[in-house]
């Protein structure tokens, strides 16, 4: 079929469009890797400190569990879906793993895997919910955050649970070359991969641009739905897991608030809430802009609470910027 | 004696793009009586109305409203000169209640506090003026009967005091009592000195009740006629009546063995013990009106609503496709009318709406080959004529021609043996047209089995081997090629 002749010329005249790959439309398309690297020369001007490869190891080994979130939201979001559970079930990751470990001498490779898992049972649950019986992420999430955070407590009686060293604390060791900042960086890679290079992560923006289209293609759009939610969960997983053992503590108050660190790097990196438009890589550049606002302003020593106000108003400003080069393109 | 007119519309035309929806059209509705607007599909009859209720603007021509010209630049114009226009869809809020619904545009300028009282006591004397205080004015909108709503709309413009009210085919979805009850409404209206423009495509209901007639064809004025002069079959002749102008490409037909049979399906509400068999090579129009169940079946065999009964047998084979992804699996394709909502994925690239339907033939373990998509894109794209600026762009970015293209080019690609086309040529100019009908042959001679739904009855006499008609959720008969007229279609379509 690909080969119909029917008597058309190949070079057929283009339809006109106002194709700018000026520098303007360059500033748009990167905004985000912009703002991140001016951040940088900014801080690095503010303080003498920032530049020193003790801070820099400081904010991968901080920023590697917050990023691997984000780039779970990511592809919910470009889905068209939201996951609230995701703090949640850091916790999760964080007590599984170090309850393991700790109560019953796992040794720490099996551990991670097994706290993976169940957070990826976790992740199952709230996409059936979403994919299945109708339910909208928003809340289905919500009830798994709940649900998560509960189960977190219950397991550990609410006690932190210790982490004897040479156990989960290798991954974030010095000897190993930090595991757990080499690890984000393959998964990021990974992931941008899959987004661009997969059918999955096509199909992911696909259906939150139109699942009706897209149903209508011949895709099973449910599993891909709940397989979203299934791949944050695991991410996010991981990431309790990387802060137990940075803290050599499972605790079950791990990552509370992330799920909304992880919204605000998705929109800061461009993504849209009503789905179909987002990037892994410009997500983690937002998760990163997030997390060099607030070690700057520690090394300044702001006030913590000062730090949210401020982090508030980046985030509207960011999205501000997305909206106003959206206008300006529109009006082309 | 001197006429006195409530709604004038002198010489509208009106162009979308390139394409002219109305030319030279010209409407007179005299005080207080009911002017009845007819026309087929794509006339131009809601595209007129739009200009009169302001959702368009016309490009030439007059519009004058009790004898005064007015300038109308938004629906909020028309509305304070007395013209009201009632949609299909009717703009309430099923949330609301009855009485909130009647004075929704008043409630805004109520001041701070909503007298809910003095509310209440007017909804129910706007519903008593109509004969139905049985409606309860606490009632949420979204509870009643979809009769019940039409009259909370109704309602809603008189409380505008709106002397004019557009009807725009109010009776599609009632029942038959409730159509005579709806019709005796109108005609109290009509006595209580309110003008009425009513558009049906019943045309019983229309000789019943209207006092002029006014025919659109093909964006063009007709004639106007009294009612009482005219009969059904004179109407007919009227709305039809033309030669074919557009081209139809030539096809080699080549008609092999059946493909598709369907027995006795029913499906929702709208679809009716619908029997018909498809052969390859062939193609076969759907007609009759909108709304008469032809899209339903369809997408009752794709798999997208559930069946309720009866039987699809495909190559030979009994099927019953649970979703469109088993239906291409077998090489049975759907194009869907509404290319926006259920079509295309507009703010994506030109690139990945091609390949939607047939990453399988792209992928390797799940993996995309970038390369081999765009060759393959290219290459589809330009042999289906297609014109675009990068295929990186999105969708949304070319005209409706070329976006329906796209969309066609992502069925090409699934290698179908049997594909329906619903509307295909919907808000396309007339050159794109042709393109999709040259498509259309090229397939049927490469021996895939064509449907073509259409509400265009050209379309379908241009182009199909034989015609269905359905009314009413039913087959209203069939056409062979020989007898495939506009008379013979709207007959059935009509039920005349």
């Amino acid at each position: 079929m690909a080969n119909m002749e029917l008597g058309y010329d190949k070079n057929l005249p283009k339809e006109k469009k106002n194709k700018k790959l000026n520098f303007k439309q360059f500033l748009i398309d990167n905004n985000t890797y912009i703002i991140l690297v001016l951040l940088i020369i900014i801080s690095s001007m503010l303080t003498d400190t920032f530049l020193t490869s003790m801070n820099l190891r400081n904010i991968a080994l901080q920023q590697a569990a917050p990023i691997l979130v984000a780039i779970g939201m990511l592809f919910v979001i470009v889905a068209g879906g939201i996951d609230l559970s995701v703090g949640s079930v850091m916790a999760v990751g964080a007590t599984v793993s170090a309850i393991l470990i700790s109560d019953m001498g796992m040794n720490y490779l099996p551990a991670m895997f097994l706290a993976v898992v169940i957070g990826i049972i976790f992740g199952l649950f709230t996409g059936i919910l979403v994919a299945y019986a109708g339910m909208q992420g928003f809340v289905a999430s919500l009830a798994t955050m709940t649900i998560a955070r509960g189960v977190s407590f219950v397991i550990t009686g609410g006690r932190p649970v210790k982490l004897e060293s040479g156990t989960l604390d290798t991954i974030v060791s010095k000897e190993f070359f930090y595991p757990i900042i080499l690890i984000a960086i393959v998964l990021i890679v990974v992931f941008a991969f899959v987004q661009k290079y997969t059918s999955w992560g096509r199909i992911a923006i696909a259906i939150g641009s139109n699942p009706t289209a897209v149903q209508l293609a011949g895709i099973r759009t449910k599993r891909y739905i709940m397989s979203t939610y299934a791949v944050s969960a695991a991410l996010a997983a991981l990431a309790g897991v990387f802060i137990a053992a940075r803290s050599s503590t499972g605790s079950a108050t791990v990552g509370m608030g992330q799920e909304l660190d992880a919204i605000a790097a998705c929109v800061i990196g461009g993504a849209s809430l009503a789905g179909g438009k987002g990037f892994v890589v410009k997500a983690v550049a937002g998760g990163l802009i997030l997390g060099l606002i607030g070690n700057i302003m520690n090394l300044m020593a702001v006030p913590s609470y000062p730090q949210d106000i401020i982090k508030g108003f980046i985030i509207i400003a960011a999205v501000l910027l997305g909206i106003l080069t959206n206008k300006s393109e529109k009006t082309v | 004696m001197q006429k006195e007119y409530a709604v004038q519309m002198k010489n509208i035309t009106k162009h979308f793009g390139g394409v002219k929806a109305l030319t030279d059209v010209s409407l007179n509705v005299e005080k207080g009586e009911i002017h009845a607007l007819i026309g087929e599909n794509g006339a131009g009859k809601s595209t007129l109305m739009k200009i009169l209720a302001g959702a368009y603007q016309n490009d030439k021509g007059q519009i004058l409203i009790n004898g005064k010209e007015a300038k109308i630049t938004s629906p909020k114009d028309v509305i304070n000169l007395g013209v009201s226009v009632i949609y299909q869809e009717f703009m309430l809020a099923p949330d609301l209640t009855v009485a909130e619904n009647i004075f929704i545009d008043k409630l805004a300028d109520s001041g701070m506090l909503i007298n809910w009282k003095m509310l209440k006591k007017r909804a129910k004397e706007e519903l008593k003026k109509l004969g139905f205080d049985d409606i309860d004015p606490e009632e949420k909108v979204g509870s009643l009967s979809v009769a019940y709503q039409q009259i909370v709309e109704i309602c809603k413009c008189l409380a505008r005091e709106s002397n004019v009210l557009v009807f725009d085919e109010p009776t599609a979805v009632l029942t038959f009592s409730e159509t005579q009850k709806l019709l005796s409404i109108i005609n109290n209206l009509k006595n209580n000195g309110v003008s009425i423009i009513y558009i049906s495509h019943r045309l019983e209901e229309l000789l019943e009740i209207s006092d002029h007639i006014t025919v659109l064809k093909d964006g063009k004025y007709v004639d106007t006629v009294v009612t009482s002069s005219i009969n059904k079959e004179e109407l007919v002749s009227m709305m039809v009546g033309r030669e074919i102008t557009q081209l139809f490409p030539e096809r080699k037909t080549k008609i092999g063995k059946e493909i598709l049979k369907v027995d006795n399906l029913s499906a929702g509400n709208l679809v009716k013990d619908v029997s018909f068999s498809i052969k390859s090579g062939e193609v076969v129009g759907f007609s009759g009106l909108v709304g008469s169940g032809r899209t339903e079946a369809m997408r009752a065999i794709f798999g997208v609503d559930k069946k309720k009964s009866g039987k699809v047998i495909y190559f030979g084979e009994e099927v019953n496709f649970k979703d469109p992804k088993e239906a291409i699996n077998k090489g049975f394709g759907l194009l869907p009318e509404d290319r926006k909502k259920q079509g295309l994925l507009l703010e994506q690239s030109i690139r990945m709406n091609t390949t939607i339907a047939s990453m399988f033939k792209i992928k390797k373990f799940g993996v995309i080959n970038h390369n081999k998509e765009k060759e393959y894109v290219e290459d589809l794209l330009a042999s289906i004529a297609t014109k675009y600026g990068s295929m990186e762009d999105n969708v949304n970015s070319l005209s409706g021609g070329n976006q329906q293209k796209v969309a066609l080019a992502k069925w090409l690609s699934a290698d179908c043996k049997c594909l329906v086309f619903d509307e295909p040529t919907r808000g396309v100019d007339v050159g794109a047209k042709t393109e999709i009908y040259k498509i259309i042959n090229q397939l049927a001679e490469e021996g895939v089995g064509v449907i073509v739904i259409s509400s265009e009855m050209s379309e379908i006499i241009g182009m199909c081997d034989r015609a269905i008609v359905m009314r009413q959720g039913l087959i209203a008969g069939e056409v062979d090629k020989s007898e495939l007229t506009e008379n013979n279609l709207i007959k059935l379509a009509m039920g005349v």
